[in-house]
């Protein structure tokens, strides 16, 4: 077990290297200058954008600016952006909302996915089971954008149930809509994979075996059916936490929610390299522990890996 | 119900009650019943023996993709889907059928926003062009882009794929790695690193978008192709041919592939809907396709600012938009479900 | 708790009971049941017009091949049929109730404490994610039985599991296959039920396991007066074991009677089939002629006539192959899978490999076909040793050493149809013009007895045994001189397997082929080999003709293994042959 845990962390750390190095090269070394955006369409002096490359350390070589950004991140020291504000600062800002956004949207699509896959699986073939599907294909086929305007549309601005859009303090009404939209997809995804692996585990010969030692429908189910279901959702979760703050770009900017993803969006735009790395990088980070809280979880769920 | 004839008059027509006990002397350790036991046997011509493993030959020889097109033409999920997508690449060959307004060129400031008029049943956009148009015109580029980027995502994530699966040993390692490193930066967030980029806002169009999304996308494809080859790779069938003489590639190509091709073609379909979301989105975001290439994220990108006068405006897009994924993403599991190695006849 | 001592008291008193008919009244009985399964293409029958009666105590065994329905009728008993299948006709009496539609609730009271179950395959049946213990306790808990985990180990004890107490915090994985199906024995035996339903209970496992699990599940059911309706496909292993035989084919009971009876006086002309070709009855047979003696020559399978010449055409000798096996904290330790083995092959002869799982035996047959190298060791092919040869050399000796596989379904590529499986070999190697091998096609069709219509099928539309046929057929296109078996008639049911085991044996007679037999099915040894070797955990143990090693087993290891024969216990006139 415990070898178990070191060595999926050990693997974590190339890749948590690798991807910072990816996008720190793609920002910083690809042709064209990191620095234009921030002197604008007026152009800066010469003395100034020195300035500016010493300031990024962009006058030094490749390799030894990745460095001295890993250092940053390890100090938790990350520069300032483009607008001369301390990135961690911004982040630490902004992180709370685009959490609390993830965390319910991760909590929507998981009851309400395990909930429907369970039924749906049950009864394979009958009506609901072939409804949910099809409504399943429809949400994972439909982008995010087009279905975040639609319900902003029906439910902010038609019915007026709720603000169309978030206000800086983020409440947790507020959120509830856009984290619907955030977690409609995975819901889907949610749903079928719960459902397949019902199917899957129905028909499993120790359920059958379960079934024959005298054990109740319901124990059945909910003891050997769901259970075991329930490794490849809890799974897909844990990483979906990742892909949710990600996901959050197209979110946020639909209900203007002050979060990482807009922030993202914002420097983006703006050209703001440092930032747009910093950030990227946090979600990278991110993901890699999403990661390793699966394969904690997987580890607990499945006592044929915790032995291994 | 069938007949209610008595089951002793016509399937027990010899009966010999004999007591186990009196049999052959020579028995040692067979076990001896306290009851009664008839020797029953069954009127041997109610189940005539057929010869052993004989062969049957009445129905024509149906090879494995013929049993799943077979399974596939019953299927309405798969006929819908089939339908919508060869409607909307007739669309895309030939926008001038459905619409004889010119999308961008005949568009009147005077017109902003409007409503459903004669002529123009979808109304307007903000500047004031034919939405109907917009709409049929921005197909190309979409398709475009998904059929180009599911090429080049199958070509090198399955090549990837299938080296990594069938060769193991480091250059799995390595392969399964970069893989990884790949993966830690969804889709969508590595294309919006890259896009934004001086060098590829200088070049924005369809084809720079493309080799985006294939550099982002190549992992899902490879990692899918590989689970397949690793489980073609050990079958008896690929030791046989190796022990015939077949060198390792040829055993790869001959053998491994077309057996692996199933899960990466039904992935594959699907991809083909999720590269044309994934373009729209950064269309839709303002950094995918440049403004003058009609797109429906584009689209929708441009009626974002008024939706709470027009919403249609960005209805009919994303309308369009959905139903193509939608058909990509029906197909794919329609495929699914004929390709799905459990199903197949054992 | 009732039915705990209920079950007791009914077994023992059940057989001096007279019901008012007069006779005793049968546990179970299924009277003209037939089950449909609803499929895509409509209904399909599974079992029709089955009559069957377990009196209390009794064991009855339901032999047939796969497909007969032998499954499918049991598990109707217990309402365990798959979703799709239902009682059709006919009624199932359980202790003079009908049960055949009895309410879900009243299946769950009678499943567990009335009728216990044992399910086939020990791997798949047992929860991977919950412990033994915990498995155990559910079922006594559902059954309203005392669950602490006294009782749990004592269930467990039983079943013959030693140091209960603590293996019940084990999970599955943690178990041996054996160790598995004592633990399913216990869960099936806890509330102590009056019929237990035994499915295939040891077809998964090694002969030796096998035999020790069926004689523990004999005593303990004689113990409890259990009633056992027990399922095989083996018929040496059913007339051992039960009181009375069923013998089913296409879903109908051909014949039923007492367990000898059936094997000295069998009727019905599937029965007579089966009777003749069980390779546990024939060893039987073999060994019982030979006490009578009487010459065995016609009863084993036609063999090519013993040459004098003692020409080897393989010959192996200090065969080692150690494998590392990654270990935890990156350390790799070594494990020797095949530990200085050496024997040989006459030419034109058959020899046996013989071991269980995990003895090595199929990773010898890899390095003798060269797609194993070889730790240590050499093997000599016509004097060359085979684990030196170059590339081209090597390519030259597969033409003529070929294998033929286990699984019959793996073993042939589902793309390639009959024709280009079998032609692939010729194409490979550049042997002949298309039209030349399409002609050697038919001709190899025609040596396994296969029609040359068959050519444009594809694998998917072959029964088993046609398909291993097919396989021969591809690993004789190159005219080898030597074919590895391995495992090959294992995964067929008996009659195809004796079918097959014939054909390789005129093949060898008519080729003059010799064979490598890979097999963990001493009965089948016994029909086809002229010489045995047997393997456990890598080594050689044993090795001479097959006459010397059945005859006079020197080790205990062969000895175990040869009385672990399903039917060794039987002892057949000689004239039943």
């Amino acid at each position: 077990m415990a070898w178990y845990i070191v060595r999926r962390f050990l693997q974590l750390i190339p890749v948590f290297l690798g991807a910072t190095l990816l996008v720190y090269f793609l920002v910083f070394s690809l042709p064209g200058d990191a620095t234009a955006a921030i002197c604008g369409e007026r152009g800066c002096t010469p003395a100034v954008i020195a300035g500016l490359r010493e300031q990024y350390n962009l006058d030094q070589p490749f390799w030894i600016q990745y460095l001295l950004y890993l250092k940053g991140v390890v100090t938790f020291d990350l520069g300032t952006n483009f607008s001369g504000r301390p990135i961690a600062t911004i982040i630490a800002e902004v992180f709370p909302t685009t959490a609390k956004l993830a965390i319910m949207a991760l909590v929507i699509e998981a009851v309400f996915g395990i909930a429907f896959g369970l039924i749906a699986g049950l009864r394979k073939g009958k009506l609901f089971d072939s409804s949910v599907l099809v409504l399943s294909l429809i949400v994972i086929a439909v982008p995010i954008f087009v279905l975040g305007f639609l319900m902003q549309f029906l439910i902010g601005v038609k019915l007026q149930w709720t603000n169309p859009t978030v206000s800086g303090d983020a409440t947790f009404t507020e959120l509830l809509l856009p984290a619907v939209v955030l977690g409609l997809v995975s819901f889907a995804y949610v749903l079928r994979l719960t459902r397949t692996s019902i199917i899957e585990n129905v028909n499993a010969d120790y359920v059958r075996t379960a079934t024959a030692k005298g054990l109740s429908r319901k124990r059945v189910v909910v003891v050997h059916v769901l259970r075991n279901s329930l490794i490849p959702v809890v799974t897909f979760l844990g990483a979906d936490l990742g892909a949710l703050m990600g996901g959050a770009i197209v979110t946020e900017g639909i209900f203007n929610v002050n979060g990482v993803g807009n922030t993202l969006y914002r420097a983006v735009l703006n050209g703001d390299g440092p930032m747009v790395v910093s950030i990227v990088t946090f979600l990278i980070l991110i993901f890699c522990l999403a990661n390793l809280l699966v394969d904690l979880l997987y580890a607990w769920l499945d006592p044929r890996i915790r032995y291994a | 119900m069938p007949e209610p004839t008595s089951p002793s008059a016509s399937s027990r027509p010899t009966v010999a009650t004999a007591p186990a006990s009196t049999t052959a002397p020579a028995v040692a350790r067979t076990k001896t019943s306290p009851y009664p036991i008839e020797h029953f046997v069954a009127d041997p011509d109610e189940t005539p023996v057929r010869a052993t493993d004989s062969v049957v030959s009445d129905v024509a020889p149906r090879s494995l993709w013929g049993e799943a097109w077979r399974s596939l033409r019953k299927q309405p999920l798969f006929l819908i889907s089939s339908i919508l997508i060869l409607g909307v690449i007739f669309v895309a060959l030939f926008p001038g059928i459905f619409t004889h307004e010119p999308p961008n060129e005949n568009c009147l400031l005077a017109n902003s926003d409007g409503g459903p008029t004669a002529g123009h049943p979808l109304g307007f956009t903000v500047q004031g062009c034919d939405i109907l148009s917009r709409v049929v015109h921005g197909t190309r580029s979409s398709l475009t882009v998904g059929l180009f980027a599911t090429l080049g995502v199958v070509l090198i994530g399955g090549l990837i794929g299938a080296l990594a699966g069938f060769f193991g040993g480091w250059v799995d390692a390595i392969l399964a790695r970069v893989g990884d490193i790949f993966f830690a930066l969804p889709l969508i967030l590595g294309a919006i690193v890259v896009v934004q980029l001086p060098v590829f806002q200088q070049n924005r169009n369809v084809w720079t978008l493309v080799v985006i999304l294939v550099a982002f996308g190549w992992p899902q494809i490879a990692r899918i192709t590989r689970a397949a080859v690793i489980e073609v790779r050990n079958a008896d069938f690929v030791t046989a041919a190796r022990s015939l003489g077949v060198s390792p590639l040829g055993a790869l190509v001959k053998h491994v592939i077309p057996n692996a091709l199933a899960p990466v073609i039904v992935i594959a379909t699907i991809s083909l809907g999720t590269f044309i979301v994934a373009e729209s989105t950064l269309s839709f975001l303002g950094i995918g396709l440049p403004p003058d290439v009609m797109s429906w994220g584009n689209d929708i990108f441009s009626a974002k600012p008024s939706l709470r006068s027009n919403p249609m405006a960005i209805f009919w897009p994303g309308l369009a938009l959905s139903i193509t994924v939608l058909s990509f993403i029906m197909l794919g599991d329609a495929l699914r479900d004929a390709l799905d190695p459990k199903a197949r006849k054992r | 708790m009732g039915n705990h001592q209920g079950g007791r008291r009914a077994a023992r008193t059940a057989a001096g009971a007279p019901t008012p008919s007069g006779g005793p009244q049968p546990l179970l009985e299924l009277r003209n049941l037939a089950i449909t399964f609803a499929t895509s293409n409509g209904d399909v029958p599974a079992v029709r017009n089955a009559h069957l009666t377990v009196m209390p105590g009794e064991t009855v065994a339901i032999v047939g091949e796969s497909g007969s329905g032998k499954s499918t009728t049991a598990l109707a008993a217990i309402g365990l049929l798959p979703a799709n299948g239902r009682v059709s006709d006919g009624s199932i009496i359980f202790d003079g109730e009908d049960i055949t539609h009895a309410s879900e609730k009243r299946i769950v009271e009678l499943r567990g404490s009335s009728i216990g179950m044992v399910p086939q395959d020990p791997m798949s049946n047992l929860n991977p994610v919950w412990k033994i213990g915990f498995q155990v306790r559910e079922t006594l808990r559902a059954n309203g039985l005392p669950s602490g985990p006294s009782d749990v180990a004592k269930v467990l004890s039983e079943a013959g599991l030693p140091d209960a107490g603590s293996r019940a915090n084990q999970y599955p994985h943690e178990f041996s296959g054996g160790m598995r199906q004592r633990a399913l024995i216990a869960i099936g035996l806890s509330c102590r039920p009056r019929l237990l339903i035994a499915d295939e209970p040891t077809s998964a496992l090694d002969v030796t396991v096998q035999r020790q699990i069926l004689d523990h599940l004999d005593t303990m059911t004689e113990e409890l007066g259990t009633a056992v309706l027990l399922i095989t496909h083996d018929l040496g292993l059913a007339a051992e074991r039960a009181h009375k035989v069923i013998v089913m084919y296409k879903g109908q009971v051909v014949e039923a009677g007492p367990a000898l009876e059936l094997l000295t006086n069998p009727r019905h002309p599937y029965t007579q089939k089966l009777v003749a070709s069980a390779p546990s009855i024939a060893s039987r047979r073999i060994e019982s002629a030979k006490k009578a003696g009487i010459e065995t020559g016609d009863l084993l399978a036609p063999t090519a006539s013993k040459k004098a010449a003692l020409d080897r055409v393989i010959e192996v000798e200090d065969l080692t192959k150690v494998f590392k096996i990654r270990g935890s904290w990156g350390k790799s330790t070594d494990f020797t899978a095949v530990d200085r083995v050496s024997f040989s092959i006459a030419r034109g002869t058959t020899t046996a490999v013989v071991g269980e799982s995990g003895s090595g035996k199929s990773t010898v047959a890899k390095m003798v076909l060269g797609l194993e190298g070889a730790t240590s060791g050499s093997i000599r092919f016509d004097g060359v040793d085979i684990t030196t040869l170059g590339r081209k050399e090597m390519f030259d000796f597969r033409r003529r050493v070929q294998p033929i596989f286990q699984d019959p379904y793996g073993s042939l590529d589902p793309m390639y149809n009959i024709y280009r499986t079998i032609e692939e070999p010729l194409r490979v190697h550049g042997v002949g013009t298309a039209k030349s091998r399409e002609k050697k096609v038919r001709q190899l069709l025609d040596q396994v007895a296969l029609p040359s219509a068959m050519m444009q099928r594809f694998p998917n539309e072959l029964s088993g045994g046609q398909r291993q046929r097919v396989a021969i057929a591809r690993a004789l296109a190159l005219d080898p001189e030597v074919v590895i078996c391995d495992e090959a008639v294992s995964a067929l049911d008996v009659l195809v397997q004796a079918q097959i085991l014939n054909l390789l044996a005129d093949l060898q007679s008519e080729l003059g082929l010799s064979y490598l037999f890979i097999t963990h099915d001493l009965a089948v040894v016994r029909q086809i080999a002229d010489s045995v070797a047997v393997m456990k955990k890598g080594r050689l143990v044993e090795q001479g003709t097959t006459d010397e090693v059945f005859d006079n087993p020197q080790t205990a290891y062969t000895q175990a293994l040869l009385a672990a024969i399903p039917g060794a216990g039987l002892v057949l006139p000689p004239e039943v042959a």
